[in-house]
């Protein structure tokens, strides 16, 4: 039964260079097979060079309900960003 | 501020919920039952035409069909991965399919009589698909809409498929031309029946469009699909079966008739043409499949007995 089949998240990197992103999910007894599915499932179009997947229940995630304070530290550090910096504009390349 | 208001700002501001987020019950409530019909229906939708791969005529025909009918295979996955993000079990919405509990489009519930239907399935039945589901690509949840964004991209081969073979066969001899008018004919009604019921009589759309999981209601999508179409068939030299079907350039839109709803009604109610068939047909393939199920999970478990690897 599909149910006793543990779930996995499937992340393909689109092509050489890039980074493995996050496309969805799928069943499957164990990993190979997980790899395999989500070939079929995920890429029938050349959408990937490269799959990897993960149990689901081995990911952990920030809360969504403390997104606010968790990420508040860097909401007021502006001066992380170049644009806080005034420089003349006769400065050349800067 | 309390969270169902956040929830609606959110919302309205045309931010995406994501799976983790908090939502009313409803909202998940009409999501699930949402996804998971628009899921039965991409996996049901297989039989109608997965019927004619072994007799569609040629090697290039077959392996086109083939190729489609995988594909709904894959969105009917995507979709069901959907709604277990919502916390819904995939052996439970299989369950309430084969026995009747869900429902799926009630366009799977006529036969494909000929092979032309191969074409008009394509042209209409995926056309009519594409308008229902391209405003779904900006639904509020998620998940649902990254679903949606990667069907749509499939959909377009699907259509394009069935009109290529639908010009192909009215370049053909007079009786290849009558087949696709014949299957037009059948299809074009239940194409429209596609969209729902009129929005004066659909439950569900004023909630669904507050929320932001439906973009357009029934009338508008039907509306613009029949606009579509007209000229696709004037193309095609196919006559749509539709004698009120007149342009109005007061409103720049077609006029044209209503389908027979009392017919959509009895078969969404599952008295359709092949309603049973339909289910009978899914549970089998299930049930036969059980022994394969089993003995994966069992060589899996087995693996990580012997060599401890997951
Ligand atoms: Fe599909
Ligand atoms: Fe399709």
């Amino acid at each position: 039964m599909s149910s006793s089949w543990p779930l996995w998240e499937v992340f393909v990197r689109g092509k050489r260079g890039l980074n493995h992103v996050h496309v969805g999910s799928l069943h499957a007894p164990d990993a190979e097979m997980a790899v395999r599915n989500a070939r079929d499932v995920y890429t029938r179009r050349n959408e990937g060079v490269s799959i990897w997947v993960v149990p689901a229940a081995s990911i952990t995630a920030s809360s969504p309900d403390e997104k606010d304070p968790f990420f508040e530290p860097s909401g007021d550090k502006v001066y992380r960003h170049p644009t806080f910096y005034e420089i003349p504009e006769d400065v050349p390349h800067l | 501020m309390d969270l169902e208001a956040q929830f609606e700002r959110a919302v309205e501001a045309e931010q995406r919920v994501e799976p983790r987020d908090w939502m009313p019950d409803g909202y998940r409530r009409t999501l699930v039952r949402q996804i998971a019909q628009h899921a039965h229906s991409e996996i049901i939708g297989m039989q109608p035409e997965g019927n004619w791969i072994s007799r569609a005529p040629s090697l290039r025909r077959k392996a086109i069909l083939l190729a489609k009918v995988q594909d709904e295979a894959g969105h009917g996955l995507y979709l069901y991965a959907a709604t277990e993000t919502l916390g819904a079990d995939r052996d439970d919405l299989t369950g309430m399919l084969i026995s009747g509990r869900q429902k799926y489009s009630s366009i799977f519930n006529y036969p494909t009589l000929s092979y032309a239907d191969v074409g008009v399935i394509g042209w209409l039945v995926d056309g009519a698909a594409i308008c229902n589901q391209v405003p779904l690509c900006r639904t509020s949840y998620g998940p649902y809409a990254r679903a949606m964004i990667r069907i749509c991209k499939e959909e377009s081969f699907h259509q394009r498929q069935g009109y290529e073979l639908l010009m192909t066969m009215m370049s053909g001899t007079d009786a290849q031309r009558a087949m696709v008018q014949e299957s037009v004919d059948r299809w074009w009604w239940p194409s429209l029946m596609m969209f729902g019921p009129p929005d004066a009589e659909s439950s569900n759309t004023e909630q669904s469009m507050k929320w932001r999981i439906k973009r357009n209601t029934n009338d508008e999508l039907r509306q613009k699909f029949v606009d579509m179409s007209v000229p696709q068939a004037q193309k095609l030299g196919v006559t749509l079966p539709d004698p009120e079907l007149k342009w109005n350039a007061e409103r720049g839109h077609h006029d044209f008739g209503q389908p027979d709803w009392e017919e959509f009604w009895q078969v969404v109610g599952g008295n359709g043409p092949t309603n049973a068939q339909r289910v009978a047909h899914r549970r089998k393939a299930h049930e036969d499949g059980e022994w394969v199920r089993a003995a994966a999970a069992a060589h899996a478990s087995r693996r990580v007995a012997r060599e401890g690897v997951a």
